[in-house]
C-alpha cells in the first residue's frame, strides 16, 4: 500500500495551524471540486482532498498521522507499524464527506473502516440508501450525431465481495447514441448505477457526450465551423467548389469578388435537430506556390499588369 | 461479455421532467427543488406546481446544486450565481475552441 502525504495533498507544511487547514480545505475543495473543474481528474483530486481532511482536520487523526513520522514520501510502501495507534482514541463516524468507497486503503489502514461499517449496520437495522450514481463519458465521432449510433461502453465499478474486499467488476453495456446529440449533454441510464441499500432504489448511470475531435470541422453547440480553402482566381472570379460537410461533399457557391475571412452559411447542415444547426465554411484564400518558371512569370505579369498596392489603406 | 443495447434518455432541452421525476432522480425532496425554483436555478414551464414541466438540463443543473452546497457549504444564492458563471465561462470556452486558441487544439 502507498503512503500519502496528506499535507502535501493539501499544500501544507507540517506544522499548519486548524485553521490554516480549514482555509486551505475550503478553497482547494472550490478548485477540485468535479462539477466546478476542467481538470481531467478532477474527481480524484477532490476525493484525495477529502480524505487529507478528513485526517487533518480532526486533532486526534492527525496526531496519529503525524506519529508515523514526516520521512515517508507519497507512493512509498507503507505498512503501519505494530500498534502504532497504541493511545489514541478515534471517536468512529469518519468524515462527514463521502462515502467509504472514497477512502483509500492506507486511510483504512490507519483509522479502520469505522464508518463504512456503521453504514452497513444501519443497512441490516433497516437503513435504506439510495444506489450510488455513476457517471461515465462516452467517445463519439461528429458523424454519429449525424446518424445516431450504438456504442459499447465498458465500465469498472467497485464492489464489495463478501469477505468484505474491494473488487473491481468490469461489464460493458450497450448504448443507443441517438441522432442529434451535442457536446456535453448527458444520457441517462435509469438503474444502471451501484445496487441501493436496503429498500433504496438503484442508482442511475450518467453518460456525458464528447466528441473526438475531428480534423476540420470545429463544433459550438450543433453549428459546425470549417476552414476552405479556396484558390485566388475562384476568389476574384467566383466559382462553385466542393466543400465537405459530416453527410458528404456539397457544391458551394463562392460570390465574385470574395474576400479572405468571408463566412458562407450552409443552412441546416449542422447537427440535425429542432432547430437543425449549421454548417459556416469560412473561406480563406491560398496561394499556389511560386516554385517553377511558369508560375513566377504568371506572378510577374500580374505584378505589372494590376498594379494592385495591397497596403493603400493603410497609407503607404 | 455483452448485453442488450441500451436506450436511455437524452437530457436535451425536449426533455421533459415532472417534479416528481426530478425529485426521484435527484433522490431529494419536493421542498428542496421548489427552493431551487424559487432562488432561479431552475426555471420550470408552466404555472402551478402540478403541471412544472423540467428541461434535462435542468437535472442536471439540479445534481450540481446539490453537489455543491453539499460539499462546498455554500448557499443557494451562491450555487445559483457559480452555476451562472459557470455556463457563461463554458460557451466562452466554445467560442475560444473554435477559434483555436484554447489549449487542445
Amino acid at each position: 500500500m502507498d503512503y500519502k502525504d496528506y499535507y502535501n495533498v493539501m499544500g501544507l507544511e507540517r506544522d499548519a495551524s486548524q485553521d490554516e487547514i480549514k482555509r486551505a480545505y475550503r478553497k482547494l475543495a472550490r478548485k477540485y471540486h468535479p462539477d466546478v473543474s476542467k481538470e481531467a481528474d478532477a474527481e480524484a483530486l477532490f476525493k484525495e482532498l477529502g480524505e487529507a481532511y478528513a485526517v487533518l482536520k480532526d486533532p486526534e487523526k492527525r496526531a496519529a498521522y503525524d506519529e508515523l513520522g514526516a520521512n515517508w514520501k507519497a507512493g512509498q510502501d507503507f505498512q503501519p507499524p505494530p500498534n502504532w495507534d497504541a493511545g489514541f482514541e478515534f471517536s468512529g463516524g469518519g468524515p462527514d464527506a463521502g462515502d467509504s468507497s472514497a477512502h483509500s486503503d492506507f486511510f483504512e489502514s490507519l483509522f479502520g473502516r469505522g464508518f463504512a461499517s456503521a453504514q452497513a449496520d444501519r443497512g441490516r437495522a433497516g437503513f435504506h440508501a439510495h444506489g450510488e450514481d455513476h457517471h461515465a463519458k462516452v467517445l463519439i465521432d461528429l458523424e454519429d450525431a449525424y446518424r445516431g449510433a450504438t456504442r459499447g461502453i465498458t465500465l469498472r465499478t467497485p464492489e464489495l465481495d463478501s469477505s468484505g474486499h474491494v473488487t473491481t467488476k468490469q461489464r460493458t453495456l450497450n448504448v443507443k447514441i441517438p441522432k442529434g446529440v451535442r457536446q456535453g449533454q448527458r444520457i441517462r441510464l435509469s438503474g444502471q448505477g451501484s445496487p441501493g441499500v436496503g429498500e433504496g432504489r438503484t442508482g442511475d448511470l450518467y453518460l456525458e457526450i464528447e466528441f473526438k475531435p475531428h480534423k476540420f470541422f470545429k463544433i459550438e453547440g450543433r453549428d459546425l465551423y470549417l476552414d476552405l480553402p479556396v484558390s485566388p482566381w475562384e476568389a476574384a472570379l467566383g466559382a462553385t467548389v466542393k466543400a465537405p460537410t459530416p453527410e458528404g461533399p456539397v457544391d458551394l457557391k463562392i460570390p465574385q469578388g470574395t474576400t479572405s475571412g468571408r463566412t458562407l452559411r450552409l443552412r441546416d447542415r449542422g447537427i440535425p435537430g429542432t432547430p437543425p444547426g449549421d454548417l459556416y465554411a469560412i473561406l480563406k484564400i491560398t496561394l499556389p506556390a511560386a516554385d517553377n518558371d511558369a508560375a513566377k512569370e504568371l506572378y510577374s505579369k500580374m505584378e505589372e499588369e494590376l498594379a494592385y498596392n495591397p497596403r493603400s489603406e493603410l497609407g503607404v | 461479455m455483452t448485453s442488450k443495447t441500451l436506450t436511455g434518455i437524452l437530457l436535451d432541452e425536449q426533455a421533459e421532467l415532472s417534479l416528481h421525476d426530478l425529485c426521484h432522480a435527484c433522490s431529494t425532496s419536493t421542498e428542496w427543488v421548489i427552493e431551487l425554483v424559487d432562488e432561479g436555478v431552475l426555471e420550470p414551464i408552466g404555472h402551478e406546481q402540478a403541471h412544472w414541466r423540467f428541461s434535462g438540463p435542468s437535472l442536471l443543473r439540479a445534481r450540481a446544486a446539490m453537489r455543491m452546497q453539499q460539499d462546498l457549504q455554500i448557499n443557494l444564492a451562491g450555487v445559483a450565481l457559480a452555476l451562472d458563471l459557470m455556463e457563461e465561462i463554458e460557451a466562452m470556452r466554445e467560442r475560444l475552441h473554435r477559434f483555436g486558441l484554447d489549449n487542445n487544439s
